[in-house]
């Protein structure tokens, strides 16, 4: 299987690893992610507003790019703010209107790409039965806490990649590769995000509830997909649990960690 | 603009019907900015209900919305709380002058480890 993928701006520089476990691992799986030509930063955040049309076009220009492929996303603003987008460019008449106007596209885009994030394409394409069949390494013994936040789930309607109250998907990831997930009540709340400029008291704050409430219930460590998130926890919370991207795991797991 | 015509350009850039809104509550309780903000994802539905643009623009709480949409997706009754939030700040920094963050602001905030991705989207949500 091939597909167009879209690293973004921090897996280019402070989140590397996050970036670069993935690629040897969708290797090993058998998965060939091309990285889109010429792809531009999406921004980081979804503009709500619908008369926001500069501000999403980086993200349709990935999209259109990919229509005969569908496009792989890793990082979870990234993975949010693209799909977004392509719903609006599916379910927003004026607003695809507005941008078909302006790119002047050969063919109109309407929102026809397929968008996975490579968890998703762990689970939907490679099947967690195969990759378990596929782990070299089992992370035995290893009680995981899967930190999903708010970007790789919400808006659930729009996002459609699991239910967004109560995910399962980062618990199967677990399993396969032989760890034990730990379920905890903060897994899916918001970590204080970019706050992280300007109000460190409240991205510490945020941060540390869901460190701890993953340690009360028993966690060695923390995954996410998120470079913010990975940061946030690691520099603005008070918990000293370590915080690992889900690819490092999977890489270690796969035998193909350098 | 008048408090009228600023409501039907933040109705009409957000999407949102304030009349959908039934009170509960549940979009403040579950906001994760709630301390930090003077007036609450409920009281943004209905003081733009009531067509209050001026106050909610002149308020810090524009500025402590994390996109988290955790109210957008708990809200029985569809209201998406957050892009009022997101509508009025947009009102508010498409002024000349309004910018949230300047660039000139930026090296204070750096440490080695701060992703690139947490100014891209502070740029994006504070400025214009
Ligand atoms: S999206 Fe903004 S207003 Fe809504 S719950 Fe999150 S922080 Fe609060
Ligand atoms: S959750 Fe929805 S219905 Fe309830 S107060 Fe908030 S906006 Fe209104």
């Amino acid at each position: 299987m091939v597909f167009s993928y879209y690293p973004g701006c921090t897996l280019k520089t402070k989140a590397k690893d996050l970036d670069r476990y993935a690629r040897a691992s969708a290797e090993a799986l058998g998965i060939t992610l091309n990285e889109l030509e010429n792809w531009q930063c999406c921004g980081g955040a979804f503009t709500m507003a619908r008369d926001e049309i500069a501000t999403k076009l980086s993200s349709v220009r990935a999209l259109e790019a990919s229509r005969e492929t569908g496009l792989v996303t890793l990082c979870s603003a990234c993975h949010n703010v693209i799909k977004q987008t392509n719903h609006a460019m599916a379910n927003d008449e004026e607003f695809a209107m507005k941008v078909n106007n302006y790119m002047k596209l050969d063919t109109p885009y309407h929102g026809e790409t397929k968008v996975i994030h490579y968890l998703e394409m762990l689970r939907d394409v490679v099947g967690f039965d195969k990759l378990a069949a596929a782990v070299k390494n089992p992370l035995k013994g290893k009680k995981i806490a899967a930190y999903y936040g708010c970007l790789l789930l919400r808006p659930g309607k729009v996002l459609g990649m699991d239910n967004p109250e109560n995910p399962q998907i980062i618990e199967d990831f677990i399993r396969a590769i032989g760890g034990t997930p730990v379920i905890y009540p903060y897994r899916n709340e918001c970590c204080g995000g970019y706050m992280a400029t300007e109000d460190k008291a409240l991205a510490s704050k945020k941060s540390t509830l869901v460190m701890d409430s993953a340690a009360e219930n028993g966690a060695d460590m923390m995954i996410t997909a998120c470079p913010l998130c990975l940061y946030n926890l690691t520099k603005n919370a008070s918990g000293a649990l370590p915080v690992y991207y889900f690819t490092e795991l999977l890489a270690e797991a796969l035998g193909v960690k350098e | 603009m008048n408090n009228e015509m600023m409501k039907e350009q933040v109705i009409r850039m957000s999407g949102v019907n304030p009349l959908k809104c039934m009170r509960c509550g549940k979009c403040s309780g579950t906001c994760p900015s709630y301390d930090e903000m003077e007036y609450h994802p409920h009281q943004f539905v209905y003081m733009v209900e009531k067509g209050e643009i001026d106050k909610l623009m002149a308020s810090p709480s524009i500025y402590k919305c994390l996109s988290c949409f955790a109210c957008v997706e708990r809200c029985p009754r569809d209201v998406e709380p957050a892009k009022l939030v997101e509508a009025i700040r947009l009102m508010v920094v498409r002024q000349q002058g309004q910018n949230h963050l300047k660039a000139n602001e930026i090296p204070a905030l750096l440490d080695n480890d701060l992703p690139q991705q947490a100014l891209v989207t502070a740029f994006r949500k504070y400025t214009k």
